[in-house]
């Protein structure tokens, strides 16, 4: 069994609106940093896990990913994976 | 006598609310079933109330639809019987997939608490028959993300399949983006599903139902879904 780091990057679907992005974007714009565009704000996760290999890791993730931490209503997902030690 | 159940999960904070309605206001056998209860056959109608379910971590309704009794009431849905969810009992009943879409942040950031006017756009289920088709009802909102999303396909097959029940609209009945309080597409306020036995509403009827309040508007849904159920009932 391997303990693996995952780094999980839950982000809103491009059709969807994001308010509170666009009133971040309003903010530095306001600052002065009128070169910022198309800022969205998402969710970042990280969490351990213990699996037999790499590939059951990314499964299981994607079943953690789409049934609880993404709705795929609005939000797409991606994670990195890291092994930690061979437990 | 209708038997009506009130979910409570960590967080509810509108379950005694829509309690008092049920029982002291049309004196219906009411009770309370905590999160943990997977027994309720006994009930006739589930009530998802508003709140802030498991403190709406990660999102609203998400942690809620992974609850024992949601697995209860998803299967007290299949079978026909009646589930309404209620502000963040609409977002949960998204979150679980017995209703199409999702509820996410108001369009201007704001949690709004204010009184809205509504189109009930269908008057042949039990939940709005007590309305007049087209009627204008106003009720009070109170929420932070209820701006309804769906896709393209969905949009049209809730319209195709009549399963918009509440549009946030003008006094007139008239509905624009001007009288669109969250930024819901199609101005949506309530939907069914294509069965018409679970509804999600963002708008409370509960806090419009007691005549002592100013507005009675939203009692017309209970009142209507007692005589529905009353005349399906041998």
């Amino acid at each position: 069994m391997t303990k693996f780091q995952a780094q999980i990057y839950v982000t809103l679907r491009p059709s969807v609106l994001d308010p509170a992005g666009t009133a971040v974007q309003a903010g530095l714009s306001q600052m002065g940093y009128t070169n910022v565009e198309q800022l969205r704000i998402g969710k970042y996760v990280e969490l351990t896990l213990t699996a037999t290999d790499e590939a059951a890791a990314r499964q299981q993730l994607d079943q953690i990913c789409d049934q609880l931490l993404a709705n795929p209503v609005i939000e797409n997902y991606r994670f990195e994976l890291t092994a930690l030690q061979v437990a | 006598m209708i038997k009506f159940g009130v979910v409570v999960f960590p967080g509810s904070n509108c379950d005694r609310d829509v309690a008092y309605v049920m029982r002291d206001l049309l004196g219906q056998p009411t009770r309370m079933v905590w999160h943990e209860e997977t027994e309720i056959a006994d009930l006739d109608v589930i009530v998802i109330p508003g709140g802030f379910s498991y403190g709406d971590y990660l999102r609203c309704g998400a942690i809620a639809r992974f609850s024992p009794v949601m697995q209860a009431t998803i299967r007290h849905a299949e079978q026909g019987k009646l589930v309404l969810g209620i502000c963040n009992g609409f977002q949960v009943l998204t979150e679980v997939g017995l209703l199409p879409g999702a509820l996410v942040r108001n369009r201007d950031l704001h949690f709004i608490c204010d009184r809205v006017s509504l189109k009930v756009e269908r008057t042949d289920l039990a939940w709005t028959q007590a309305y007049q088709p087209q009627q204008v009802i106003t009720l009070p909102i109170a929420h932070g993300e209820g701006c309804y999303y769906a896709d393209p396909d969905t949009l049209a097959s809730l319209e195709n399949n009549r399963q918009i029940l509440f549009r946030y609209c003008a006094p007139t009945g008239d509905w624009g983006e001007a009288d669109n309080p969250n930024g819901s597409l199609h101005n949506i306020a309530g939907i069914c599903n294509r069965q018409g036995n679970v509804l999600g509403m963002m708008p409370h009827p509960e806090r419009a139902a007691d005549p002592t309040l100013g507005n009675t508007d939203g009692g017309g849904l209970f009142k209507g879904l007692l005589k529905a159920i009353a005349l399906s009932s041998p």
